[in-house]
């Protein structure tokens, strides 16, 4: 199975940026995903930078690079500089919204279709694949039997599948608003914002007045407050077909990550016990921890 | 501009046919269906009498296919939009890629609408859903600036319809898991939003409190009013700080940008609530009637009356009411 970095969701300064792919450039990952998810306002790369980094990096670790799209389009400047990430002409593109879908599929070019994409059956998908998509990333919420679902579904209605990458790590992003809840927290307006979400390289923990950590806030989006890792999971997911797991950047201690998947891909032992959330994989609530590994 | 108007029930259909709504929106009794909650929705019998009042009052049916087919119950999503076209509706109104391609195919005659949980916010994407399935309206996100809706519907290939009045939502609409990570259940899959199986309300030394799935989503001291725990609007802590940390409860209510949304060319514009009473129904299609018919018989001296925006005030959430994404300061 493929071991992906997907993009950075958080916002940081150039220098962390650029430090961090260069420890990344060094693990053993097949596909790493640069660029700008979540907010036009975050430029601490232009496009140019990111094509340029994207360069280095596939010379440096020989690893697929794939640029992403931003998901949530308001403004038609976001529409102008998506089209124009469309149209590099050079490096395969991750479509989060539908207008990236229709700038790739019109150029007839291959691209990934990332987990903002609402694709939740094997004739949806079908949509997509037929029009270029050569890789799906599966929303967030999907559980292991709806894949299984899909997958069986894709057979029976002779839909060719593309490759599957699983979000297998990280914070989840859950949702996309036009307000930004970093700026709302510091009492700023959002077109004044300062940039303020780059003081938070992991966001801003909202948790209940109880105390119990619910969602983790990045900026316009809303992500979950505990670590999603389906590392246990791997002998599963190895059955099921799936292709690639996608690990989310984090600002510390991310190589750790990378090797303990690397580890069991290689044929480690999973660990017995989650460490983070499962739920969705499960089928249930996301914010839940299933101990359900394969014992027997 | 035509008005839109929610129907969960036989008796809200007649209201919002009373009131002068142009079209009336429900959806059927199952998971293809974005307010799929116990006791709401259309028995066959029911539906096809509320159909012929529609018909007899010249006024159009939308039927809102709009939650994403499961890969198991395909055949569900299937039997709904030839149910639809069957009716004879004016509209069918879907999100999923893979519906809208099976409706165009086999129901060409059957108009589509892009449903909001299609989340398109852009032109670009707009074309998509326009080249590919012949989409005829589309529903705009509660995500746009009054600016950027004017942006879109400038350049877009369809008509667009946006919201009017109702439950704020302040994540774009498709775009929001979080109602599954807190209790299994989303809009997508399951066509609910923090659903009432998950609300618990407990009594205690410390005030009332409002819980989803054991998650406390707010705490009310005595005296307080409390509202239904939809959890991005509940009192969370952030640094420390007590607060509506997403959203405040209120509703969304645009009657004020009237002028301008018929200026930009907006098809229509549509009431939220399936899920709420007959006559809440009837009281916000009657206030919006009323302002459109004003509007329209004298555009240069539109004037919201207070006596509309009473009625809206005491049926919206939190007895407030909110421009929300349109005004820029909103966001």
């Amino acid at each position: 199975m493929k071991l992906t970095l997907g993009p950075i969701l958080f916002y940081w300064q150039r220098q962390q940026i650029m430090d961090f792919y260069a420890d990344m450039a060094e693990q053993p990952l097949e596909v790493i995903y640069l660029g700008e998810t979540v907010c036009s306002k975050r430029r601490a790369l232009s496009l140019d930078d990111w094509m340029g980094l994207a360069r280095e990096l596939r010379q440096a670790s020989g690893a697929e690079v794939v640029l992403s799209g931003l998901t949530l389009i308001e403004a038609a400047s976001e529409l102008s500089s998506l089209r124009r990430l469309c149209e590099n002409g050079e490096i395969k593109v991750e479509a989060n919204d539908m207008a990236a879908v229709q700038f790739l599929s019109s150029r007839g070019v291959e691209f990934v279709g990332g987990p903002a994409l609402n694709i939740y059956n094997a004739y949806a998908l079908d949509e997509l694949v037929s029009r270029g998509m050569s890789r799906w990333v599966p929303p967030v919420e999907c559980s292991a039997h709806l894949l299984a679902a899909l997958i069986e579904q894709a057979r029976d209605a002779d839909v060719s599948l593309p490759e599957i990458e699983v979000f297998a790590w990280g914070y989840l992003p859950l949702a996309y608003s036009a307000r930004c809840f970093t700026a709302r927290a510091e009492n700023l307006p959002k077109d004044d914002c300062g940039f303020i979400c780059q003081n938070y390289p992991e966001g801003i923990p909202m948790t209940t007045q109880e105390g119990q950590v619910l969602f983790t806030l990045n900026g316009i989006q809303t992500m979950s407050g505990g670590i999603s890792n389906l590392l246990a999971e791997y002998p599963r997911m190895a059955r099921m077909g799936i292709d690639a797991l996608r690990l989310s950047p984090r600002a510390q201690n991310m190589n750790e990550i990378v090797q303990q998947f690397d580890e069991v891909r290689r044929g480690g032992q999973p660990p017995l016990a989650v460490d983070g959330c499962n739920g969705y994989w499960h089928g249930q609530a996301g914010m839940l921890t299933v101990e359900e590994v394969g014992l027997c | 501009m035509q008005l839109v108007c929610p129907a969960g029930s036989l008796p809200a259909l007649k209201a919002a046919v009373r009131q002068g709504a142009d079209a009336i929106y429900t959806g059927f009794r199952d998971d293809t269906n974005a307010r799929h909650f116990a006791g709401l929705n259309f028995t066959d019998k029911q539906l096809e009498s509320g159909l012929e009042l529609i018909r007899r009052e010249r006024r159009q049916l939308y039927i809102a296919v709009n939650t994403y087919a499961l890969p198991d119950g395909w055949a569900r999503w299937k039997r709904a939009v030839d149910r639809a076209a069957d009716l004879g509706a004016d509209a069918l109104i879907a999100g999923d890629p893979g519906v809208l391609a099976y409706a165009s195919k086999h129901h060409p005659k059957l108009s589509l609408h892009l449903s909001v949980q299609g989340s398109a916010t852009n032109a670009a994407a707009l074309r998509f859903y326009h080249e590919q399935y012949g989409i005829r309206r589309t529903v705009l996100p509660r995500v746009l600036s009054l600016n950027q809706v004017r942006q879109v519907a400038a350049s877009s290939p369809v008509p667009v319809e946006v919201f009017a009045f109702g439950s704020l939502c302040i994540m774009a609409e498709g775009r929001c898991h979080l109602s599954s990570y807190v209790t299994g259940e989303s809009p997508n899959l399951c066509g609910v939003c923090s659903p009432a199986s998950a609300v618990r309300w407990s009594e205690g030394a410390d005030g009332l409190s409002s819980r989803l799935n054991d998650v406390l989503i707010d705490r009310y001291a005595e005296g307080e009013a409390a509202g239904y725990p939809t959890l991005c609007k509940g009192r969370f802590m952030v640094h420390g700080k007590r607060f509506h940390a997403l959203e405040e409860p209120t509703s969304l209510n645009t009657m004020d940008l009237i002028p301008q949304l018929v200026e930009i060319g907006v098809e229509a514009v549509k009431i939220e609530g399936r899920q709420r009473s007959p006559a809440y129904v009837e009281q916000v299609a009657g206030v919006w009637r009323k302002a459109l018919d004003a509007y329209r018989a004298n555009p240069q001296r539109f004037a919201v009356e207070d006596a509309w925006r009473r009625v809206l005030d005491t049926v919206s959430e939190g007895s407030q009411t909110t421009l929300g994404a349109y005004h820029r300061a909103w966001q």
